[in-house]
């Protein structure tokens, strides 16, 4: 039974987390160049010759290409970028998901597999049958498979390992943290398996059994998960949206870091704020270190 | 309070949690998540206080204001509770829409504070019986929703009734009838109330066979039944009310009341030495630049 109540002068005024100091950080409005020789990317506008910027963020500079990347931002899709989304909507031959984006994203019935593994053309009994699979509030993981001119993203989970969520714990962060790897499904050695979504969904579950489990959510397993598991998936959601608060890229290394160090407290003192920062803290020494 | 999509495996993942004693953030079935408080936000009310549980976010504020006692309790002064629940807490809220939850609660925190428990309190609020007393204005800010409204108001009020000054006042010579009520010079000249007896709100929700304290927005949408209960710093419950549409065995509504109890004699012993100690520190400030954090 713990009450924990924390006055002003409890709480850390400053953080003490080191962020490398970004090269350029600019605000909408800035004139980042008056060469006019650079392509304009995403975030930025030409007006006067000059190449503004128009959202609040890092400049990035790719040979002659000139972009910025946003700070805080829903997520903007790219094909091919694993998401995971929860359906809001059952439709006429599609579902709607909410992936964090400025429009729900769509999942065509055509793009999913059917029970079983069939390759065939969906009929009108499989339209009837489509709340059956997903309905609301279910949770998929998902590809972007194209992206429509009004920036709505269209899904597909045309993959054994994409498919309905199971048991697990869903955590939101902001969808910039998440650094783009090769894969976003990762089992990590301490026993939990994890998604980072581009778009900010992370799902933590116990670690997915590649050969058995990988059957695109069509098997419903709800047996009670273990203590142990349990535990870990708490630990793994605490240091995440620890790592989340101080604004630091979320990607494998750093969670299994950030869970190395929480591993010397308890999971419920790991709630606690200061205790987070000094595991925040300590990952971060160690990833500079790593470098 | 909002309602959000869970899928069906999410809510077992968090029944079977619950049954285990090891809820999905790592907290036991008892543990409050960690609340942050902050007394003396609002300079220009008599009384204020702003308390931060998890998500959650409310704002209270106390006005003292002189009338005539009610009818019923002529030596006794006034509380009146008003709850506004921000279209910003959550998007239900827009509008009309905050209205019923705003109401569920002031009625709640009205009946917990009419028990005979609090009346040592009120009737230290009255002036001269009949004529004159103190009426305490409550007003509850509900910034942000994040689940668990109910506790972090109740704990709030009684943070923003701690740090409550109301002026000395006395009565000058009759004036005919009437006598004439004088309010003392000194704007620092003030009394404090008395609020070991108040009550604060413990929300119990029925999870599966299980039940927890402080349930999140997620525990909120896989819970059956609430009970909402009022307890004081000796364990005595003052109100108790039920919400949602399950129905309780009377052994788990036992059972339940039980950890009520405990959980919220824990909750004032915390509570009061937190604000005493703030009070402290408050106080050694006083001739340094005392920067609250509450609001910019």
């Amino acid at each position: 039974m713990e009450v924990d109540i924390r006055i002003t002068k409890d709480i850390l005024s400053k953080s003490e987390i080191f962020h490398k100091q970004p090269e350029r950080l600019v605000t909408p409005g800035d004139v980042i160049t008056t060469d006019t020789g650079f392509m304009r990317g995403h975030g930025t506008y030409m007006e006067d010759d000059k190449l503004h910027a128009s959202v609040a963020g890092i400049v990035e500079r790719v040979n002659k290409l000139i972009c910025v990347q946003p700070l805080k931002t829903r997520y903007n899709g790219e094909v091919g970028d694993v998401v995971v989304g929860r359906i809001t909507e059952v439709g006429q031959r599609r579902w709607k998901v909410d992936t964090n984006s400025r429009l729900d994203s769509a999942l065509l019935l055509s793009s999913v597999n059917l029970p079983g593994g069939e390759l065939r053309r969906k009929t009108t009994e499989d339209e009837l049958m489509m709340r059956q699979y997903l309905s609301e509030g279910d949770l998929i993981s998902a590809e972007v498979q194209a992206v429509y001119h009004d920036g709505t993203l269209s899904l597909h989970t045309r993959s054994l390992k994409y498919g309905k969520l199971m048991q697990g714990t869903l955590v939101r962060v902001s969808s910039s943290l998440i650094k783009r790897r090769k894969t976003h499904f990762h089992n990590l050695p301490c026993g939990a398996g994890v998604i980072l979504g581009n778009n900010g969904y992370i799902w933590i579950s116990s670690t997915v059994n590649e050969e058995m489990d990988n059957t695109g959510g069509f098997v419903q397993d709800l047996n009670p998960v273990s203590l142990a598991d349990r535990e870990v998936i708490a630990r793994l959601r605490t240091c995440i949206q620890g790592l989340a608060g101080e604004r630091m890229m979320l990607y494998d290394t750093s969670i299994l870091y950030a869970y190395e160090a929480s591993l010397l407290h308890t999971v419920k003192d790991l709630l606690k704020p200061e205790v987070m920062a000094e595991v925040v803290s300590f990952t971060s020494q160690q990833l500079e270190s790593a470098l | 309070m909002a309602d959000i999509l869970l899928s069906e495996a999410e809510k077992t993942f968090i029944v079977h949690g619950v049954q285990d004693d090891l809820r999905v953030d790592g907290r036991s079935c008892t543990d409050y998540r960690h609340f942050r408080l902050e007394t003396d936000v609002v300079s220009s009310a008599n009384g204020s206080a702003r308390v931060r549980l998890g998500k959650t976010d409310v704002l209270v504020g106390v006005k003292a204001d002189i009338t005539v006692p009610a009818w019923k309790t002529p030596d006794q002064g006034g509380l009146q509770f008003f709850v506004d629940c921000s279209a910003n807490a959550a998007p239900e809220f827009e509008g009309r829409g905050g209205e019923d939850m705003a109401r569920d609660i002031s009625s709640t925190l009205a009946r917990a504070y009419s028990s005979a428990k609090c009346q040592k309190m009120l009737k230290s609020l009255c002036l001269i019986p009949r004529v004159h007393c103190w009426v305490l204005y409550i007003d509850i800010l509900i910034l942000e929703c994040g689940g668990n409204l109910y506790d972090a108001a109740s704990v709030a009020v009684k943070a923003a009734l701690y740090n409550t000054k109301i002026p000395v006042v006395t009565a000058s010579s009759t004036d005919g009838d009437k006598p004439e009520l004088e309010l003392s010079d000194d704007p620092y000249d003030c009394r404090r109330l008395d609020v070991l007896s108040i009550p604060c709100v413990v929300t119990i929700s029925k999870i599966g066979y299980g039940h927890v304290v402080d349930a999140s927005m997620e525990e909120e949408a896989c819970c059956l039944a609430t009970l909402i209960t009022a307890v004081t710093a000796d364990g005595n419950l003052t109100a108790v009310k039920k919400s949602k549409g399950g129905s309780l065995h009377p052994e788990s509504i036992y059972e339940m009341l039980e950890t009520c109890q405990q959980v919220g004699m824990k909750v004032h012993a915390v509570l009061m030495e937190k604000l005493r100690e703030e009070e402290e520190h408050q106080q050694m400030a006083m001739g340094s630049q005392h920067k609250a954090k509450g609001f910019l």
